[in-house]
């Protein structure tokens, strides 16, 4: 018991703080209820998957600038690809924007591992090239999302047998991130390639002498968060409606909610669930000042200085634990 | 041993790298002539220079940056912060209190960053791309405050921007001596050569008794003063301050740099390089507007070119 604790006192710690959080939200605003929760779910999806996408290539030892740009690179493919699609062509425009997030991570593990010019530089230059990609196919936010597709994520889940009041507070949002997480959580955790993944991740040497295929492993990688990215893309096409050419936050959110999720950026150590829960706190905190009506811009600056002393925290933490 | 033809051309390369860039820059107006001809004239020749300038002073702060191992990223919003700033403040407070009021928040965020990196060790990339998240939420914090004043740009800041004399562009009064103290600086003095010894080698500089923290704070200041001078240059050039004006820049800027030879992993490149990159860049973008490239096709090419060209040249100093 004390060993599961102290395994996971970190991520225990991030869910005693979202509770805090929580009805700190219900004092500031008493009426919080089912309809809070799902607008907090709605929003926290995109950044959902765009973390997930960062905390596998960053666990690999890597970190991918670029995952903002396939986001975006994927949403305006699917928003363009289903003006007017019937609900069958729409299950393939799906499997084929997931597929295409897969070549374009293959992509950028492939130019890092051939190149050997390190991730940072090498993702930098992309996130440049698929922003291109993402204008080029729309110049200006427009197309559509078909609708069934778009209720997976509104609205609140229906449960027959359970009364509406319980139902209502468990947001659609929340359901669709767990159970499109869970794979890509099994392929780490359970799978040779997970461990291949943290082993290159913690110490490469060590690993190679092992056997494990650095280069197959770290393409891998970056093909895992480019699928990841693209769902996130999907899922902001899902909820917007339309599809957006130019990439949002996503990459610096990505990046502190990896760090305030636990996972650290010299790779090996940590987990999907952290950085999840740390989405939740971060649109949490987001939401709490919009509810305490502070002016949206304000909101920016105190989001991102939070994301600077999240990362600054981080960078702290990580000299303490080389001295160590 | 015997030496390799491709080492001895990577090696030449290194040791000069102006040469192969100038060539590069006369092929560039050789087919640009071949395309329209007579579009090279002296008055096309000021043009250019004229808008390289900015680039290349925003260059400056990626070129200094990247000797360390660094980059940037929050040099295109100080610029326009600054520029924004003197501009709304102009009609408020007269033009040289606004152009000091305007350095406020330069200085600022250049503090932030060097504490960032020097300090808390954050990876510059994403240390300045986070401030310039915050300093862009300022500007618009800022921008509802002062909707009301209008605004209006210094005389002086368009004489220097747009302005000519004999034909040569008046911004050039301010760039001359700016790029000799750079290019004099960074072998001259010690702080420059404390920027390359920390790119190349931060350990051993620290071994050495650098306190490295100390360098970062001034490069980073620094950097953010010469994106701020910049955005005051622009503005005079563009003649409307907008709350995403120097934001086009950003990305050249980083390309003009390690088109110049500039090594993003740091301890090598020098300013030279990148002027003639930002000139290159500059006539790329006439080629490009003629061929009427759409904007996401510029920016695919310049990935492709940073990526490409920092693959080439660690191929080459792998060998060497």
């Amino acid at each position: 018991m004390t060993r599961m604790l102290q395994r996971n006192g970190w991520v225990l710690g991030l869910v005693l703080l979202l509770a805090m959080l929580l009805i700190a939200t219900k004092i500031i605003q008493p009426n919080f209820g089912a309809s809070g929760l799902e607008s907090l779910g709605r929003a926290a999806v995109p950044f959902a998957f765009a973390t997930a996408a960062m905390a596998v290539v960053v666990i690999a030892g890597g970190i991918d600038l670029s995952v903002a740009a396939v986001m975006a690179v994927a949403s305006v493919t699917a928003a363009r690809l289903m003006v007017g699609a019937g609900d069958g062509q729409t299950v393939l425009i799906v499997i084929g924007v997931l597929a295409l997030g897969g070549v374009m991570g293959a992509i950028n593990g492939a130019l890092i591992v051939l190149t050997r010019v390190p991730d940072i530089v090498v993702t930098l230059a992309m996130l440049f090239v698929w922003e291109g990609v993402a204008l080029l196919i729309l110049n200006t936010p427009s197309g559509a999302a078909t609708q069934w597709l778009r209720d997976l994520i509104l609205g609140s889940v229906v449960i027959p047998g359970l009364p509406e009041t319980i139902t209502s507070l468990i947001p659609k949002s929340l359901i669709f991130i767990i159970i499109f997480l869970a794979p890509a959580w099994l392929l780490l955790r359970r799978t040779q390639l997970g461990l291949a993944i943290y082993a290159i991740g913690s110490d490469q040497t060590a690993a190679f002498r092992s056997g494990v295929p650095i280069g197959k492993t770290r393409i891998a990688a970056y093909c895992i968060a480019g699928i990841l990215a693209a769902m996130g893309g999907l899922t902001l096409t899902m909820s917007t409606g339309i599809g957006e050419p130019i990439p949002g936050p996503y990459l610096l959110a990505s990046v502190s909610a990896v760090v305030l999720g636990g996972v650290a950026l010299t790779g090996g150590k940590g987990g999907l669930i952290g950085p999840i829960i740390a989405v939740l706190i971060l649109r949490l905190v987001r939401m709490d000042l919009t509810l305490m009506s502070v002016d949206p811009n304000v909101t920016t600056i105190v989001e991102g200085t939070i994301m600077v002393v999240v990362v600054m925290l981080g960078g702290l933490l990580a000299i303490k634990g080389k001295r160590s | 041993m015997t030496v390799s033809p491709l080492t001895r051309t990577g090696n030449f390369l290194r040791d000069n790298p102006l040469i192969p860039l100038i060539g590069l820059l006369l092929v560039l107006l050789v087919a640009l002539q071949i395309m329209q001809p007579g579009i090279i004239n002296q008055r096309w020749l000021g043009n250019t220079v004229k808008f390289a300038i900015p680039l290349a002073m925003l260059a400056a702060c990626q070129t200094l940056t990247m000797y360390t191992g660094g980059i940037d990223l929050s040099a295109a919003v100080v610029a326009t912060i600054a520029a924004f700033v003197t501009a709304t403040q102009m009609p408020l407070v007269g033009a040289g209190p606004a152009l000091a009021i305007a350095m406020v928040p330069a200085i600022l965020i250049g503090l932030l960053n060097g504490f960032g990196v020097g300090i808390c060790r954050v990876h510059p990339l994403i240390m300045t791309l986070g401030t310039g998240l915050i300093g862009t939420g300022f500007l618009q914090v800022y921008q509802r405050s002062v909707i009301a004043s209008g605004s209006e740009i210094p005389a002086f800041l368009e004489w220097l921007g747009t302005g000519r004399t004999y034909g040569f562009p008046n911004a050039l009064l301010l760039f001359v001596p700016f790029a000799a103290v750079i290019l004099l600086g960074q072998r001259r003095t010690g702080f420059g050569r404390l920027l390359f010894a920390l790119g190349s080698n931060e350990q051993a500089t620290r071994l050495s008794g650098v306190r490295s923290w100390q360098v970062y704070f001034a490069l980073y200041t620094l950097s953010a003063l010469i994106a701020g001078i910049t955005g005051l240059l622009y503005v005079g050039l563009i003649k409307a301050p907008s709350l995403s004006l120097v934001e086009p820049l950003l990305l050249p800027s980083v390309a003009a740099a390690v088109i110049g030879g500039t090594s993003i992993f740091g301890g090598r490149g020098s300013y030279a390089g990148t002027i003639v990159g930002a000139l290159i860049l500059t006539v790329m973008g006439t080629m490009l507007t003629l061929l009427q490239m759409p904007e996401g096709g510029r920016r695919i090419l310049f990935g492709l070119i940073i990526l490409s060209l920092t693959a080439v040249y660690l191929r080459l100093t792998d060998q060497g």
